[in-house]
Parts: structure tokens; C-alpha cells; sequence
């Protein structure tokens, strides 16, 4: 698949919403736990080898599941092959509970259905539509009908 | 797995997991726009037909509406969408800032099209869609902490994504297009305000805004937030937001006259 790998390499570089340097361990068996900077940026999930500049790869963060492996250890998988896990290794237990948590939230999707459930909430209250202020009211991506069950 | 530019010195390119984007792409999940668009295939190339969906941040194309995968991808990060004046008709153009950075092309089929297209790229941004979550959050605060039932007014102190102008328009000043530091910003993540209403062709951008140092965020981010009603957000932001006003309303009169012809 083409992809606009400058901009992704440009995007790699906006400052993070969090970042650290952790031990990772790719999905393949036999594969070797490194040492990466692990870089947090909008639903993308940077690694860099700790002295370079540009990074070594990118993760989407939409539809997968992060899980607790063993303690101050975390996956990253895709809901299509659940088997096939990014491991990282933290240095503290806090550590691992912080970017898990982030990780979680870090999805468009997770987002958007932020999004829908404040929009819902606030009518509620108000009686009013907040996102109508903004003129986005009738987008589809904003209706609850786009929710997956 | 090359970006289509023309074979060069062997460079390691970025791992990505495509496979997770190919199934990103074709899931059952609602999209958020999908249609025939003619993309470009470079400078001086042909246009090329493409079944193009927007979903999220990720604006995929397929070969035809049929396709089990995509073609290619185009990450909307960091990008703004304006109109292009072009030899297709409904033309437009998803421009990333730096240098030789890639200007996609793209073409509508009819003129609601090219504006349902671009509306909903210009909004596609991750970054986006992160201002309207943590503005409705803040506002759902209210109402539910202060007790009443008015809707409290976005804050007008904050900066809109700033519009991109058609390039038949003298190029904004001084706000830069390309994700760039925002100067005299001492907060961390700016208080979120979002655009009016799109008037016309006018156009915004989907600036990646900038967060100054990578501290972890907390939940919520809104916490971070304080003095929001600094006098160094209000008046440089403020005189932006009107200026724009005054070049959306001429670009809306022209546009509004230029369609009355027969």
C-alpha cells in the first residue's frame, strides 16, 4: 500500500503526547527486545532507535487491543490477528499503567465515540445540540447511528 | 511499498503496519466519505479514477469500490485542503507543508461532491476532532457542574483553524500553514475553540497544532488548561479571527457571484 511516508516522518517529529524510552519486542517469533523511544502522536504509535533521528516504524492505534502482559509489561495487537503482539517493556509498573491507559484513548475511533457520548450527555442537560455551534451537527461520523454495537 | 517517487539510492523505508491499515480500511465500521475522485498521479501525469474513503484521519484509495485493498493511503495530519485551479473541473488540492513535500490533486465529479469532499477533509484531522471532544468535555462540566441549563459559549479566545485560501488569493500572512510553533503559547495544549461555520470555498486547514514538550497528558487534558482568558491569547488570536472574517466574507461574495452565470 502507497502511503505518504514524508508526512509520517514529518509527523513523527510533532511533539508527543507522551514519550519514553522502553523495551520492545516485535511480533515475529525469535524477535529480540530493543531498546526504542516510543513516541505517542495523534493515533500513531512512533519507534526510533534511541540515537536516530528518523524512526525505524509507525503503528496505527486504531482497532487494537493493548494487554497487560507480565508485570510492567504491555501488547500492542490488531483485532484481526490477536496473536501477533508489539511487547513493551516499561520500567516501572506506573509507567505501564500510563501508557496503557493512554494507548486505549489514543484511537480516532475512541475519539469519535468520545465525541457522540458528550454530544448525547449534553443534550440531555441542556436540551441543545453543542456540536450545532460548530456547524457540524448533520455529519455522519457524529450520529449514534454509526456506533458500532 | 515506495510512495511512487522515482528510484533513488536504496533507503530503509519506515515500517508501517499495513496490514492493520488494509483492514482499517475495509471494515464494516460506517465511513466517514466515500466516492469516485480523480487523483493525480504526479506533476505532469494523468489523472487516475479512484473509489476513495475517508475514514478517521486516513483518506484511503481503492482501484475500484470492489477492491479488498487499498491502493494507497493518504494521512491527513498536518495537511490543509484548498481548491486548486486545475484542467479537471471541481478540482482541489491536499497540500502538506515543507519542502518537496507532496501536493495531492484530486478531482470531484460535480461540484457537491468537491465540496462534500473537501468539507470533510479539511475536518478529517485527528487533532481536529481532539478540539471538539475536549471543548464539549469542558462544556458538559459546566452544565453539569454550574447548575444551569445554558450552553456555554466556545471560548473566543482561542484560534481556529485558520482557513487556507484558494491560491487565486494573496497568501495569508504570518500564520503559517505547516505545523509550526505557535509563538508566546505558555499552555502546554491551546483551550479549544472550534471554526464557524464554513462559508462558500472558504476552506480550513487541519493544522496539527503544537504541544511543547512531551510530558505524559493527563486525563483529563482540560486540567492543564489555566488562565485561559490571558491577555496573550486573546488580542493577537482575536485580530486573526476577524481578519479571516473579513477575507471569508469577500470569498464568499465572489464565489456567490461567480455562480450566477449560465
Amino acid at each position: 500500500m502507497r502511503y505518504n511516508e514524508k508526512e509520517l516522518q514529518a509527523l513523527s517529529r510533532q511533539p508527543a503526547e507522551m514519550a519514553a524510552e522502553l523495551g520492545m519486542r516485535g511480533p515475529k517469533k525469535g524477535s529480540v527486545l530493543k531498546r526504542r523511544l516510543v513516541k505517542l502522536v495523534v493515533n500513531f504509535l512512533f519507534y526510533f532507535r534511541t540515537d536516530e533521528a528518523e524512526p525505524v516504524g509507525a503503528l496505527l492505534l486504531e482497532r487494537c487491543r493493548v494487554v497487560r502482559e507480565e508485570p510492567g509489561t504491555f501488547s500492542i495487537s490488531f483485532i484481526e490477528d490477536p496473536e501477533r503482539k508489539y511487547h513493551f517493556e516499561c520500567s516501572s509498573e506506573e509507567q505501564c499503567q500510563e501508557w496503557m491507559e493512554a494507548l486505549r484513548r489514543a484511537s480516532y475511533e475512541f475519539m469519535r465515540r468520545s465525541l457522540i457520548f458528550y454530544r448525547n450527555e449534553i443534550r440531555k442537560v441542556t436540551g441543545k445540540d453543542p456540536l450545532e455551534q460548530f456547524g457540524i451537527s448533520e455529519e455522519a461520523r457524529f450520529q449514534l447511528s454509526g456506533l458500532q454495537a | 511499498m515506495a510512495p511512487g517517487s522515482p528510484p533513488g539510492p536504496a533507503i530503509a523505508t519506515m515500517k508501517l503496519n499495513e496490514r492493520s491499515l488494509a483492514f482499517y480500511a475495509t471494515c464494516d465500521a460506517p465511513v466517514d466519505n466515500a466516492g469516485f475522485l480523480y487523483k493525480k498521479g504526479g506533476r505532469h501525469a494523468a489523472y487516475h479514477r479512484r473509489w476513495f474513503v475517508l475514514r478517521g484521519n486516513m483518506l484511503f484509495y481503492f482501484e475500484d469500490a470492489a477492491s479488498r485493498e487499498p491502493v494507497g493511503v493518504i494521512i491527513l495530519e498536518g495537511c490543509t485542503v484548498e481548491l486548486v485551479e486545475a484542467a479537471e473541473e471541481f478540482a482541489f488540492a491536499v497540500r502538506f507543508a515543507g519542502t518537496r513535500a507532496r501536493t495531492y490533486v484530486l478531482a470531484a465529479e460535480s461540484q457537491d461532491a468537491m465540496e462534500g469532499w473537501v468539507k470533510a477533509l479539511s475536518r478529517a484531522s485527528f487533532d481536529y476532532l481532539r478540539l471538539v471532544v475536549r471543548e464539549l468535555e469542558q462544556q458538559l462540566a459546566a452544565v453539569r457542574g454550574g447548575g444551569g441549563m445554558a450552553l456555554p459559549q466556545p471560548q473566543p479566545q482561542s484560534l481556529p483553524l485558520p482557513p487556507s485560501l484558494p491560491s487565486a488569493l494573496a497568501p495569508v500572512p504570518s500564520l503559517p500553514s505547516a505545523p509550526a510553533p505557535v509563538p508566546a503559547l505558555p499552555l502546554p495544549r491551546r483551550p479549544s475553540a472550534l471554526p464557524p461555520k464554513e462559508n462558500g470555498c472558504a476552506v480550513w486547514s487541519t493544522e496539527a497544532t503544537f504541544r511543547p514538550g512531551p510530558e505524559p497528558p493527563p486525563p483529563p487534558p482540560r486540567r492543564r488548561a489555566s488562565a485561559p482568558h490571558g491577555p496573550l491569547d486573546m488580542a493577537p488570536f482575536a485580530r486573526l479571527h476577524e481578519c479571516y472574517g473579513q477575507e471569508i466574507r469577500a470569498l464568499r461574495g465572489q464565489w456567490l457571484s461567480s455562480r450566477v452565470q449560465p
